[in-house]
This record gives structure tokens, sequence and C-alpha cells, in this order.
């Protein structure tokens, strides 16, 4: 079976599992993201570690700076069913642009979320409510305060194919 | 020191630091037993054991059987205390620069370093890098070597090097006798690189 | 104050001989491992000790922090290949091919069928390569200098072989977006050949001096034990995932480049312990030692000094560039690929590095530059062990289980 049949029926089974939780589904090159509101996030989450999705691959935020939003999405997959391991999905969330902006932490449910989301917290400033150990990984707290990653952090760039 | 032992060219053999002081100077200057020091401290440059970066691939290369930089008296150790080089490998990043003073001020003098790689020159690919020190702004560096990553082959050629300022300044004879060092000043850090994590 | 530890009550801090000592519980000892230490170094493990068994473990990270994923915002695409390389310098193709593929995927472009081939050529190189450096590691942190010796002596032959394809010991830069920088080499077949007859030879002579040693035996047998379900619960990657008997390689789960096209085994053992995850990279290279020997009989067949680029890039290149790529056998990177445009859209693609699954998300909003490039690195995800796995392990086992580990910090810190 080709990898896009696979992708249509995993995305099928994954709106009968979800239901109304899915605000929305994109299929972007190489993975299928499903939008659900961020209160909805620990529930959709458990219904999809109940359906064989084990992992958390990455822990992804974007700041998109224009639309004043970030997207925290987890792209998640399997190990345990070879099916579902050739399918990454990114259960992803918008919100608002704060310096203290919320959302409910998934380490409850994939505890390979762990490390990444003290990551994106230290990164982009994003509080996971709920993590059991939340505070900067790789930085020193003082740099982890100028929230580098965020858009509005900017480095100096010396090049001479510049826009 | 009393006042009273001030008094230049006289040996109080009942003061320790002073002997011991006098005896250093006539040993080391006038015996040239320094010029001896210098040669064995030439041969034996043993780097502490502190990776800073992905350049210890190559370090790791310098001392495996092909390239074998052990012929020069060279041995890297796990001690700080016990080792009289720093072999910076690489980016030197804000956390790590903490580490890397540390461990400098815990090695014995007469101590030497060498920066390994284009990041340890001026940053190289990282160079405008939010997160990454230049190496001597924390700690004197006597060798740099260039390259991404420099080839073991321009490692082992930073050792003979070292070796060769070493023997041709008379550096160690006279680290020990003055006990300071003659040629260049003490590089204190501007910043101190550790206040990260006193808070 | 007084300045001595004398009557400390538990959550105090003094100021002794000018550092600052702080009591935390009643026999509890707190150690700092690391940054400098035995080994391969760049992180720090803080363990709490009961006598001499650590409680707690607390990973570290961040010592080799260089801003990989900040940095790629502010450069053009193809000047990010070398700076991704960075983070893992001794398993360079494997690291960037799957960015590469990523922004493949968002032009909507395939490398021809021989580029396809050697950039697997590389990779393997590059697996076997990785493998040996983690195993000679491994044996300085048990204090076994011979199997320092050995496996560094004999990476070197693979790291001459990836030198004379690619012109850099480790920063090859190979893969590019649309094809590679250079054909292989005349007479580079035969030195594969021989290589892998002499590397089997020595995967022999490992097995009767280190994983068959009683010694090491009995310091890894049991050791720092994964349990299948713990394995899958952390995210694990890697031969670390396939020593505790789960069987996922990216290879086979979504062949990338030609993987479905060539026969080969994923070792999986079931024991999860120190000694299976050493057993699993020794079986490894006897499997990449297949692929190579396969991929150069395959590339032997192909006609020379054609396909290394795709037709998109290649089409425009003027007539000096193709004179090149005839008289030396190597690509000149066109003037479109620093202006390179990428279409606006996301891409996710992952592959088999050394030391297990690394994942690129890139997301293009069809500028010179992309807007956001996510990089997860097997060795981050590895790191999640020490907390979890360490704790009710003595001391002594530590070198035991971060050695086997293979971990690599500057590709854990990016």
């Amino acid at each position: 079976m080709s990898n896009s049949n696979i992708t249509q029926e995993v995305v099928e089974r994954i709106k009968s599992t979800l239901g109304d939780l899915v605000k929305g589904i994109e299929e972007h090159k190489g993975f299928v993201t499903v939008y659900v509101d961020p209160e909805n996030l620990v529930k959709a989450a458990s219904l999809l570690k109940s359906m064989g999705f084990d992992h958390v691959k990455s822990v992804t935020v974007v700041d998109r700076i224009k639309e004043k939003v970030f997207h925290v999405g987890y792209h998640v997959s399997s190990f345990s069913d070879p099916e579902l391991a050739k399918v990454v999905v990114e259960l992803a969330t918008i919100i608002s642009r704060e310096d203290d902006a919320k959302v409910p932490s998934l380490t409850g449910v994939w505890t390979s979320a762990e490390f990444q989301e003290r990551e994106a917290y230290e990164f982009f400033g994003i509080i996971f409510e709920g993590h059991p150990d939340l505070r900067p990984i790789l930085l020193a707290p003082d740099v982890a305060e100028k929230r580098p990653l965020r858009k509005d952090f900017v480095v100096k760039e010396e090049g001479i194919y510049r826009e | 020191m009393p006042g009273s032992q001030k008094a230049k060219g006289r040996v109080y053999v009942g003061n320790v630091d002073v002997a011991a002081k006098r005896a250093r100077e006539i040993l080391m200057k006038k015996a040239k037993v320094g010029k001896l020091v210098d040669w064995a401290t030439a041969f034996s440059l043993w780097p502490v054991h502190l990776t800073t970066s992905c350049c210890g691939c190559e370090f790791a290369a310098t001392w495996s059987p092909r390239f074998d930089a052990e012929r020069y008296g060279a041995l890297p150790w796990v001690g700080a205390r016990q080792t009289n080089m720093i072999l910076i490998e690489g980016t030197v990043t804000r956390k790590m620069a903490c580490a890397l003073r540390v461990t400098w001020e815990q090695m014995p003098y007469p101590k030497f370093a060498i920066a390994m790689g284009a990041c340890a020159l001026d940053g190289g690919i990282f160079y405008n890098s939010y997160n990454i020190v230049r190496p001597w702004e924390v700690i004197p560096v006597d060798v740099f070597i260039p390259g991404c990553p420099p080839r073991p082959e321009a490692v082992a050629r930073a050792i003979l090097e070292l070796q060769r300022i070493i023997r041709e300044k008379d550096l160690v004879g006279s680290w020990i006798a003055e006990g300071k060092r003659p040629d260049k000043p003490i590089v204190k850090p501007k910043e101190d690189p550790c206040a990260w994590w006193r808070g | 104050m007084s300045s001595d530890v004398r009557g400390m009550s538990v959550g105090e801090t003094r100021r002794i001989h000018g550092l600052e000592v702080k009591k935390i519980a009643r026999d509890l000892y707190e150690v700092f491992i690391g940054p400098q230490h035995p080994g391969s170094g760049h992180m720090r493990i803080i363990v709490r000790l009961d006598g001499d068994v650590i409680v707690e473990a607390d990973p570290d990270l961040g010592y080799v922090h260089r801003t990989v994923e900040k940095l790629s915002e502010g450069r053009q695409w193809i000047k990010i290949i070398p700076l991704i390389e960075r983070m893992a310098i001794l398993d360079a193709c494997n690291v960037t091919l799957p960015y590469v593929e990523a922004v493949e995927k968002l032009l909507g472009i395939e490398p021809p069928e021989r580029a396809k081939f050697l950039r697997v050529l590389l990779c393997e190189i590059n697996r076997i390569a990785s493998h040996l450096y983690g195993m000679g590691i491994f044996g300085v942190f048990l204090g076994h200098s011979t199997m320092y010796m050995w496996p560094f002596g004999d990476r070197e032959v693979f790291v001459e072989l990836a030198e004379w394809l690619t012109g850099a010991r480790l920063t090859h830069s190979y893969p590019v977006p649309g094809g590679v920088r250079r054909d292989m080499p005349e007479g580079f077949a035969d030195a594969v050949r021989k290589a892998a007859r002499y590397m089997r030879k020595r995967l022999e002579e490992y097995r009767k001096i280190f994983l068959d040693n009683p010694v090491i035996r009995r310091r890894l047998e049991g050791v720092g034990v994964i349990p299948k379900k713990l394995a899958i619960e952390l995210g694990i990657v890697g031969p670390n995932l396939r020593a505790s008997g789960v069987r996922y390689d990216v290879r086979i789960v979504e062949p990338y480049e030609v993987y479905d096209e060539l026969e080969f085994e994923v070792p999986v053992f079931e024991e999860g312990d120190a000694l299976a995850r050493a057993w699993v990279r020794v079986e490894e290279i006897k499997q990449s030692l297949n692929i190579i020997e396969q991929v150069v009989e395959r590339l032997e067949k192909m006609p020379k000094g054609e396909g290394l680029m795709h037709d998109r890039f290649w089409a425009k290149a003027p007539p000096l560039f193709k004179q090149v790529l005839q008289k030396e056998g190597r690509v000149k990177l066109m003037p479109i690929m620093a202006m390179l445009r990428v279409p606006k859209g996301r891409a996710f693609a992952r592959a088999e590095a050394g030391r297990g699954e690394i994942i690129y998300y890139v997301e293009s909003d069809g500028g010179i530059t992309p807007y956001r490039v996510r990089v997860v690195t097997p060795s981050f995800k590895n790191a999640i062990v020490f907390k979890h796995v360490l704790p009710g392990h003595r001391l002594a086992d530590l070198p035991a289980i971060y050695g086997s580990i293979d971990y690599f910090p500057p590709e854990a810190d990016r």
C-alpha cells in the first residue's frame, strides 16, 4: 500500500476518533496537521495515544509574528504499530502571541515530550501548564530570558544576497 | 612578609618563603636548570579532558593510532590538577566558558592553551550566534589552529609549535622562578564567565 | 556564619573556602559530573546519591548549544547545509540528508538515480565511522584503552574513503538540493570492497577482545536495562531503541533515497542492556558493509559523469560547469543555488542517522531564507534516558550507561 493511501486511511480514523475536537486538517509534505483548540489538547492527545501514536517526535513551535500567534505542534508517530509508523501526524494548536502564552502540557500523556517542552519554554517563553519540571534546559537563564527563537529577537547577519 | 626581612641579597635561613625563593632563583637562572625544565615540560604537555565542541572528533583522531600524538609526549588526562595544557576544541558557548575558566584555574602553572578551529579564532561559521564567546576572552591562548575542523596533522603541528615557543622563550624556567608568566600579561575575563551560574 | 559544614541544616547554604556549600538532605549527596570528565565531555549530569546509589539524575545539557535553529532563519538555503553539518561532523551526510530532502520536497524535485546511490554510499560510510567512534568512546569510558585505539584506527579507513569521495575528512557537505557534489572517483569501488573485507575481520577481533571479554560483560550485562515499554514511552531512537526489542528503522519504515532497492537486515536485540546496545552497533556495521558493497556494484554499472544533479539546475549551467564535471568529476554549484527561492510550504523529513532518527521540519515563506527550521537530533531524544534510567544504579555504572547510549553532545545541543 502506498504512503498516501495509508495517510488517507489514518486521517479518516483520526477524524472518527477525535470527532468534534478537530478544528481542521491540513496535509503538508510529509505530515498531516490536525488542529484542535488549546483546551482540548490533552483530551485529543490521549485519544491519539489510544489509537497507537505512542511517542512525540518533535515539539514544533513556530512564531507567526504577522498573525500574532504561536503555532504549537506535536509531531507524533508510532514505534509499536508498523502501519502507523509510516505516518507522521502533527497535533497542533494556535495560541495568541503574548509574553507568557500558556498551553496545557502533554508530558503527562507522552513522556517523550518532556525535554522538548522545556526547550520550547526557554526559546519561546511558552508556559506549559502542568509540566512537572519546567525550567531552561539548553540555555543559561539570562540568555533564556531573551526568548531567542522568537522572531523579534534578531541576530546580525552578514551576506551579499540580502533582501 | 615582615619588614625586617626586606634587605636584599641575604638569605634568612629561618624564613622558608625567602629561602625557597632565593634557591629557586639560583637554580633556575644561574645554573641553567631552567633550560632543563623547559625541555622536560615541552615533552610532557598533557591536555586536560575538556571537550568543548565538535572539533573533539579530530582531537580524538589526533591521539588515535594513525596520527599518534602521544609520540610528542602529549597524553590527554582526566584530572585538571595533573595537566598543564588546555586544547580548546572549537566553539565555546556561554555555559562552557564557565567550565573552561574553572578548569583553567584548577590547573597548576606553568600552563598553556591551544585554540583549535575557526570557531575558537573568531566564531567561524557561528560568528553571529548569541550563545558563544571567544575563548581568548576567557583564557590566554598561545597557539591558534585554523580550519573547520583542522586536520589531525594541524593539531600535531600546533603541539610542536607550542614546544618550540616554550623552548625558545625559556618560558617555563622563568615562569617558575618569577611566579608569573614572563611574556604575556595574565588574562582575566572582563566579564565573569560564570555570572549566569552565580546568579 | 561559621566557615565549616558542622551543624548545617538541610537547605542551608554557606560559603566555605570561597565555594558555596549547600546541604541538601541527610545522607544524600549531590555530585556534578562534567563537563570536564573522563570520556567525551561536553555535558553535565547532576546526580543525587544515597551512598553510591543514584536516586535522582538531572542531565544539564546545552554546553554546546550553538543556536543552529536561529542562525538557519537568517541564512540562504544552501548555506544552511554546512551549518547543520557541524552538529555531528562525524556523521555529516546522515545529518544533512533529511534537510536536503525536505528542501527537495518543497521544490518538488527528486535527484537522479546515480545521485541517490552516491548519497546512500556516503551515508553508510558515515554510519560505520560514527559507530566506530561511539565504540571507541565507549572503550574510554570503561577504561579499555585497546577498544579506544582499535576502532579509532579502523575508523580512519572509512574517513579516508569519505575524504576520497568528497574532499573533506568530516565536513563533507555532500548532498545538495537536487543531487550531490562529486562523482565516485576511479578505483573507489575496489577500495570499498577491500575496506569491507578488512572490517569484517576486525569486527570478529572486537568481539573477542571487547564484547566477549568476561570483564566487560560483567560490567555491561544487565546494566542500564531499558525495557521495551519504557523505550517506547521515552521515545528514544536508533540503536538504543532497537537494543530494546523495537524494530524501528526509518530505512525500512519510510525508505528514503534507494534503501528500498537494497538488501539489508535491521538487527534487533531483546535484552535492552548496555551490552545489547554495543552489539547492535557491531551488527549494524556488518549490515552497512553489505550495503556499501551493493551500492558500489550498482554504481559501477551506471554511466559515469552524469546524473549527479537534477535537470532543473543542470539545464541552466554554462558550458564551463559541464567541462569541470567531465574533467574533475565534481559539480560546480550554480549561482542559482545562492539565490535559491523555495516555494511556500511546510515539509517534514526524517532519516536514520548513526545515532538514530533525525527529524527536520522546514517551513518556507517563499523567500531566500527559510522561515523556520526545526531539527530534533537523535542524541537530544536519547538524553532523556539519563533522567529516567540512571536512578537505581550505582555511580560506578554511570560510565557504562553513558557510554552505551553513544551520546554526542554537540548533536544534542545543536
